[in-house]
């Protein structure tokens, strides 16, 4: 694979539909995320909206989807939204968009392959991905609609006597599949990071992105395994009746509904990390690009990000506070929690170290890593009060933990994800995205995104529980209708403003200015080959020479990057000179 | 600014060398397939610490013919290893004759369990019957899911030897099916230990 060409498949089956070549495959990973990322946005407006409303008539849509209800969302209708929106995101739209899109296309450009070390268990991943995609959307229809025991599926809610259609089982079932897709590409994704990196790519040489992929693809490796395991016990708990969940299901059983809890937040908080750390990556890749200087502690940014893979298999009981653990296993778990602050901090302090003083280009990819530096900023602050027992048991099941996961989740995710769809969408398409539409796209997004997020929080703070159908059936919480009418107005305008996201991708891919195989001026491998890269990646795979962030060298004359694929400063560049391209027309 | 001098270059990987990438693969294959078997063990752990009533296993269960059993599965472990050390050195005879051993032991491992289960079921345990027999028949399915697995993954592999594939120095197909195998049985001695002695 490494050094033998392979014929380009020229059939419209093996080249688009069925295609093995990684490219493909994280466009298709990339189609599959977006339209899963519309489908949970729909369904969160549609939360709002009841909690803005509550019992009012949807405009619109409503009169479809709720005809029974006169197009008013019913407490039945109400749990399928909130759990299908956050399945949805969790699942079907952040994991494949980070994971399954950039995953795919960076790992082998990144270090100098021509494709993964699994070409065809690659393309089994995506549709593995796509068919569970098909059971978890298919739910919708079956009767009694789809799962409504929230994202988590506690049980007994998840049980079969709490949620007896068939919606439920195939949540289940739909996940396990998600799962194998997953396993699929971690294994893929480690094994080809191990095995084909181009000669000179030691690890250290990686850029921070690969680093996070891999680090991720280590996490699923290890903790879905786990969570399958325990969906497969749901799945026999709800078809075979094996009350291993369900206590009391019949004579004799001690079936433990903890025990579910447990399983699910050994993957659960891991599952975190596992969708942060590519995010993570590609801000630190992409603040180092555009602040034309070398990535700030670029080692300890490695090390940081890896030690925090190694504590967040410990600390899986903060999500389990407020159950009945024992009051030491508690603070135990409180303490390696607080741990994971010091890595964090060491992390979000090299990105400031890598702005700091840097020759900034407000491209839309950095605009979209700043807002990352930002929402994440935001996240980690507020988890210190979720990791602290004293006032976890306070603010357990508020809005705030809403707000809270929103932030890292929905906000910082979202954002590196958007970040990476900037950054590589010419590498990807070949072709320029508009910069000032893209500029819009972030404004109308950040903005109304921490008006819909930071008021959750004093909602919380002030007593409002999560998942809640009607907020005006308690006295205390008439007084924050207004805010959450804000945070649903707030909700529409984020929601509307992807349509010129949506506007500027169709555009450019009808009518886009060409794209050069460099125009941001970078430094890793991907940028060397051009854009759209060719089957197989590289004309000859390319030596390694230095690190991935070499920008503005003293000893480099005549501009502030070198590649890694360069052996010397060049006195004429090497390569084609990076053309004048509107990159740096439109540089602030 | 010296970057070239401050990253220092590690070890590079060729790229065809050992272990292969297919090897790696099966690996972490492992690893994360290990840990599924995890995910249900630390469940039958937990369920069963806290159960007031958890029948003695051998009460229950055949544990002779299970060790028989587990005695056929060790033995197709032996023979997974001479298959792979007779295509190692291109014997193609050997190979056919110990992969086809190693099939057979697999399916001779079925079979008794197939039994054990239709004595099992006829005498009243099911899934559903008690949490002892639900955690007894999805650990055991499991695993038996991994043999039959196996089975086929081998059969491909003789398949693929007798059409005149996969023999011979530098060829891992088989090295890497008997990793598998292995693992199959190790597990299986764990979760005989666990579910059968214990
Ligand atoms: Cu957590």
């Amino acid at each position: 694979m490494h050094d033998a060409h392979h014929a380009e498949p020229t059939g419209f089956l093996s080249r688009v539909v069925f295609s093995r070549d990684h490219k493909v495959i994280a466009k298709q990973f990339l189609l599959l995320g977006l339209l899963f990322l519309g489908l949970g946005g729909v369904l969160a407006l549609l939360i709002r909206w009841q909690l803005a409303f509550p019992g009012k008539p949807v405009p619109i849509v409503g009169q479809y989807l709720f005809s029974a209800t006169a197009g008013a969302i019913s407490p039945e209708g109400y749990t399928m939204l909130f759990t299908m929106h956050g399945t949805i995101m969790i699942f079907f739209a952040i994991t494949p968009m980070l994971i399954g899109a950039f995953g795919n296309l960076c790992i082998p450009l990144m270090i100098g392959a021509r494709d993964m070390a699994f070409p065809f268990l690659n393309m089994l991943s995506f549709w593995v991905a796509a068919a569970s995609g098909v059971v978890l959307a298919g739910s919708f229809f079956v009767e009694g609609g789809a799962a409504m025991a929230g994202w988590t599926a506690y049980p007994p809610l998840s049980g079969a006597t709490a949620t007896p259609g068939l919606g439920q089982t195939l949540w289940a079932v739909s996940l396990f599949l998600g799962g194998v897709s997953t396993l699929m590409g971690a294994i893929n994704y480690v094994t080809t990071i191990l095995m084909l990196r181009a000669p000179g790519m030691g690890f250290f040489r990686m850029p921070l992105s690969v680093w996070g992929l891999g680090l991720a693809a280590v996490l699923n490796i290890l903790f879905v395994p786990v969570i399958a395991a325990a969906l497969l016990m749901l799945i026999l708990d709800r078809v075979a009746n094996t009350g291993f969940f369900v206590s009391g299901a019949q004579p004799g059983s001690a079936g433990d509904p903890l025990l579910f809890q447990h399983l699910f937040w050994i993957f659960g908080h891991p599952e975190v990390y596992i969708l942060i750390l590519p995010a993570w990556g590609i801000v630190s890749d992409l603040l180092a690009v555009f602040s034309r200087k070398p990535a700030f502690g670029f080692k300890a940014t490695a090390i940081a990000m890896s030690s925090i893979v190694v504590l967040s298999t410990v600390v899986y009981g903060h999500h389990m506070y407020t159950v009945g653990l024992s009051p030491g296993l508690g603070k135990a778990f409180m303490s390696l929690t607080m741990l994971i602050s010091i890595p964090s901090s060491v992390l979000f302090l090299n990105w400031l170290g890598t702005i700091w003083r840097g020759s900034i280009r407000l491209e839309p990819a950095m605009l979209f890593a700043l807002g990352v530096v930002f929402v994440f900023g935001m996240g980690g602050l507020t988890g210190l009060f979720l990791g602290a027992i004293t006032t976890d048991i306070y603010l357990h099941d508020t809005a705030f933990v809403v707000g809270h996961f929103h932030y890292t989740m929905a906000a910082s995710v979202l954002f590196g994800s958007l970040a990476a769809i900037y950054f590589w969408f010419p590498k990807m398409f070949g072709r320029m995205l508009c910069p000032e539409l893209a500029r819009l796209h972030f404004w109308f997004t950040f903005l109304p995104l921490n008006l819909v997020f930071f008021p959750m929080l004093i909602e919380g703070y002030g007593g409002m529980p999560r998942r809640l159908y009607e907020p005006t059936s308690y006295k205390y919480l008439v007084q924050f209708q207004p805010v959450n009418q804000l945070i649903t107005f707030a909700a529409m305008v984020l929601g509307l403003a992807q349509l010129i996201f949506v506007w500027n991708v169709a555009r450019s891919l009808w009518a886009g200015e060409r794209a050069p195989a460099n125009p941001w001026e970078a430094t890793t491998l991907e940028w060397l080959t051009p854009s759209p890269p060719p089957h197989e990646n590289f004309d000859v795979i390319p030596d390694v020479h230095r690190g991935p962030h070499e920008h503005s060298r003293p000893d480099v004359p005549d501009r502030d990057w070198i590649g890694q694929w360069e052996s010397q400063a060049p006195e004429t560049p090497l390569t084609p000179p990076a053309p004048p391209s509107d990159s740096e027309a439109v540089a602030v | 600014m010296q970057a070239e001098a401050t990253i220092d270059s590690l070890p590079v990987p060729h790229a065809h060398s050992e272990p292969s990438a297919g090897k790696v693969g099966m690996w972490i294959f492992l690893v994360t397939d290990a840990l599924s078997f995890g995910g249900l063990l630390i469940g039958y752990a937990s369920l069963r610490s806290w159960s007031p009533t958890w029948p003695v296993p051998s009460s229950v269960l055949d544990i002779p013919l299970t060790a028989l059993n587990t005695f056929v599965l060790i033995c197709s472990s032996v023979s997974m290893v001479l298959a792979v050390s007779a295509a190692e050195t291109g014997d193609r005879k050997s190979v056919i004759r110990w992969l086809g051993a190693t099939v057979a032991g697999g399916l001779c491992f079925l079979s008794i369990q197939a039994y054990e289960y239709h004595h099992l079921i006829s005498g009243g345990l099911s899934l559903s019957s008690s949490l002892f027999g639900a955690t007894f028949f999805t650990l055991t399915g499991f695993h038996g899911a991994h043999v039959a697995s196996g089975v086929l993954y081998l059969s491909t592999l003789l398949c693929g030897v007798l059409a005149g594939k996969f023999v011979g120095h530098g060829d891992s197909h088989i090295e890497i099916a008997g990793l598998f195998w292995h693992f199959v049985d190790l597990i299986w001695i764990l979760i005989f230990t666990f579910v059968y002695l214990v």
